[in-house]
């Protein structure tokens, strides 16, 4: 006999033989991913450690310096510059996050509180941005941001900047755009949780003498934590990678990582210095995701090996 | 927040002329209520009658339209849910998922900022009461239903409030477990000597735990009484109803003690003030004849019978076709089909206000 038998789902089987449907269903995700995912990630490892060749192209000799680059040495001594740009993208990546999550939270209580008819209409309206292209939008931040425009004006009046000048390039013109590039990925994950709070905790926490800091904490922050660090994730780890808004409304002055790595595999042709930083930021994400999840086991012990 | 009060006068809690009003639903009406300090209270009635409402109002996660409610010589309504001497054990127990069985517990006294020292003897001295201190390190979800509202009652109880509120905190148990859990709270009632008010719509639940009864009815007061009263004198054809515990015979009286109802003539203790209205007799009240009685006879035929281990109870189909249920002793034995007399002594009727 092949082991016991057992029912799932109505249909009487076997625990080998569900293990073998199991495994049928998900190769397509494996190849998937295999092929798309993790062949040319491995790929990437590898051209890391390769040279650049004279004239651009690939020579397969193996070599820590693209490595020692990333790090900041080249031939003429250190340079901070590689170490400002990973910092640079870091903390836009975290500023990003933190402004997101602010103005996402109250959004998501806002959607929620609304009558269930329009909330599906307001969720349409937060994504409906993100149906244009990423390009598109950030030129329409271009024109908005222009030196003739209202916001532009304002600005001058107030003595913002100087008479006659655009808004961009600036890091706040940055900011803008990542926030409101981002915001979507932030507000939906926290929409779910906020949607699915249970109340008669905040008022758990209320009878049981909580003022109004320790409710927000233990009423609502601890139910939300899922959501939360689902937001965090989605926005974080993208923000990392970003290199078209940081192009457009920063300037040339303003290099992120993601714009390092564009200009290796294009204008400066290195691919396997571009390599080195793209796998850099591979790796980054994962000690950030890691770090989350470290949080969210510290912040949710109820749920550790509830499933 | 200590127990009793410094100045010994004691804390009653005087609820007056409460209106509330969701939206066109006037859910409470002018209500009024006292009860003295130390009391074990029921609030009973069927769902929508308001006793939720009441009990919210009193915790402070609703605000009456009209009215005061006033703790001793305190005014609740002008303090904050969370600045009352006040705490509730909630319907789905409402523990916090994240914290632990002791923290939830702690959680109250945490939040007033009592030092750790002082905080910890009394978490397990609650804990202890409800006999849950070997669940101290296990998350709310790791716990039975029974486990959970025993953490619910000691995180209320560990405040020492002056009255506990009780928000049909049995009705997710099973029949067994909520049992036990009535003796329990009865025990603990007597234990902390603090105002219980308990909301529940279980006639069963009011009278095993309750030194009174309130049963509500559409914003206001049905019936106030001990569980004795209200289980053998309803005053209305509602009480009567909803604690099920008596025959109701439509009757007419024209001003004299007789009112007829549909199977002949019954002699009351006094006249009703109704020309048109609702009699009560309790099933074991009825006594049942061979021969027709002198006063108060009713004809009929045992339609049903059925043991009870400590009692018959037998369906008497009457000559409108109307039942009775009456309970005799285990040791008369009737049979179905049997035609009987059935006397209602005159002193056992319940004229009813309505």
């Amino acid at each position: 006999m092949a082991g016991r038998t057992l029912i799932v789902d109505g249909y009487l089987t076997t625990r080998p033989r569900l293990y073998g449907r199991g495994t049928l269903l998900i190769l397509g995700a494996f190849l998937w991913m295999g092929v798309f995912l993790f062949a040319p990630l491995a790929g990437l490892a590898v051209l890391a450690f390769a040279t650049r060749g004279e004239y651009g192209g690939v020579e397969w000799t193996f070599t820590w310096g693209n490595l020692v680059r990333l790090a900041g040495w080249d031939e003429f001594g250190f340079s901070w510059n590689h170490v400002q740009i990973v910092w640079r993208s870091l903390w836009l990546a975290t500023v990003t996050t933190v402004l997101c999550l602010l103005i996402g939270f109250p959004m998501a209580f806002w959607i929620a509180a609304k009558p269930a008819r329009w909330r599906g209409l307001l969720l349409a309206l937060i994504m409906v941005p993100s149906c244009v292209n990423l390009v598109i939008r950030t030129y329409a931040w271009q024109q908005f941001l222009g030196a003739q425009m209202p916001a532009a004006w304002v600005a001058q009046h107030l003595g913002l900047v100087p008479e006659g000048s655009a808004l961009y390039p600036t890091v706040a013109a940055v900011y803008l755009g990542m926030v409101s590039c981002m915001l979507p990925f932030t507000v939906l994950p926290l929409y779910t949780s906020v949607e699915r709070l249970d109340w008669t905790l905040v008022e758990a926490a209320r009878d049981l003498h909580a003022g109004r800091l320790r409710t927000f904490r233990h009423g609502i922050l601890a139910q939300c934590m899922p959501g939360l660090l689902a937001a965090t994730i989605l926005t974080f780890i993208p923000s990392l990678g970003m290199f078209v808004i940081s192009d457009m409304l920063g300037g040339a002055k303003f290099l992120l990582i993601g714009n390092l790595i564009q200009q290796q595999f294009g204008s400066m042709n290195d691919w396997p210095f571009g390599a080195t930083a793209g796998l850099f930021l591979v790796l980054a994400s994962l000690v950030a995701l890691w770090g989350l999840r470290l949080v969210s086991e510290r912040e949710t012990p109820h749920a550790r090996g509830r499933r | 927040m200590t127990h009793p009060p410094a100045d010994g006068r004691p804390l009653d809690l005087a609820i007056r002329a409460i209106d509330k009003a969701f939206g066109s639903v006037q859910v409470l009406r002018g209500l009024s209520l006292d009860i003295p300090d130390g009391q074990f209270v029921t609030l009973l009635g069927p769902s929508g009658c308001g006793k939720t409402t009441l009990l919210r109002i009193i915790a402070g996660f609703e605000a009456p339209d009209r009215g005061t409610v006033t703790l001793g010589a305190v005014d609740l309504l002008a303090l904050p849910a969370h600045k009352r001497p006040v705490n509730t054990v909630f319907q789905s127990y409402a523990l916090f998922p994240h914290l632990r069985c002791e923290d939830n517990v702690a959680f109250g006294l945490r939040s007033r900022r009592i030092p750790e020292a002082e905080l910890r003897p009394r978490v397990r001295e609650a804990m202890e009461t409800m006999r849950i201190t070997e669940f101290a390190r296990r998350y709310p979800h790791e716990l039975s239903g029974g486990q959970r509202q025993r953490v619910a009652l000691a995180r209320a109880l560990v405040n020492e409030p002056e009255v506990l509120l009780l928000d049909e905190p049995m009705s997710a148990l099973d029949a067994k477990l909520r049992h036990e859990v009535q003796g329990e709270l009865k025990r603990i009632q007597r234990k902390y000597q603090i105002t219980f008010i308990l909301v529940t719509h279980d006639q069963d639940e009011a009278i095993a735990v309750s030194d009174r009864i309130l049963i509500m009815q559409d914003g206001g007061i049905a019936q106030d009484g001990t569980p004795e009263q209200v289980y053998e004198r309803p005053v209305s054809r509602f009480v009567a109803e909803f604690m099920g515990s008596a025959n109701l015979l439509p009757a007419r009286c024209a001003g004299t003690p007789v009112a007829v109802c549909g199977f002949g003539e019954l002699h009351l203790p006094a006249p009703a003030t109704w020309s048109e209205g609702h009699l009560a007799i309790r099933p074991e009240d009825i006594e049942v004849r061979q021969a027709q009685p002198a006063v108060n006879g009713v004809a009929g035929r045992i339609s049903e019978r059925l043991f009870r281990g400590d009692h018959w109870e037998l369906l008497v189909t009457l000559g409108d076709s109307s039942t009775l249920r009456i309970t005799t002793e285990p040791d008369q034995h009737h049979s179905e089909g049997e035609a009987v007399w059935l006397e209602l002594p005159p002193d056992d009727l319940l004229v009813l206000r309505d």
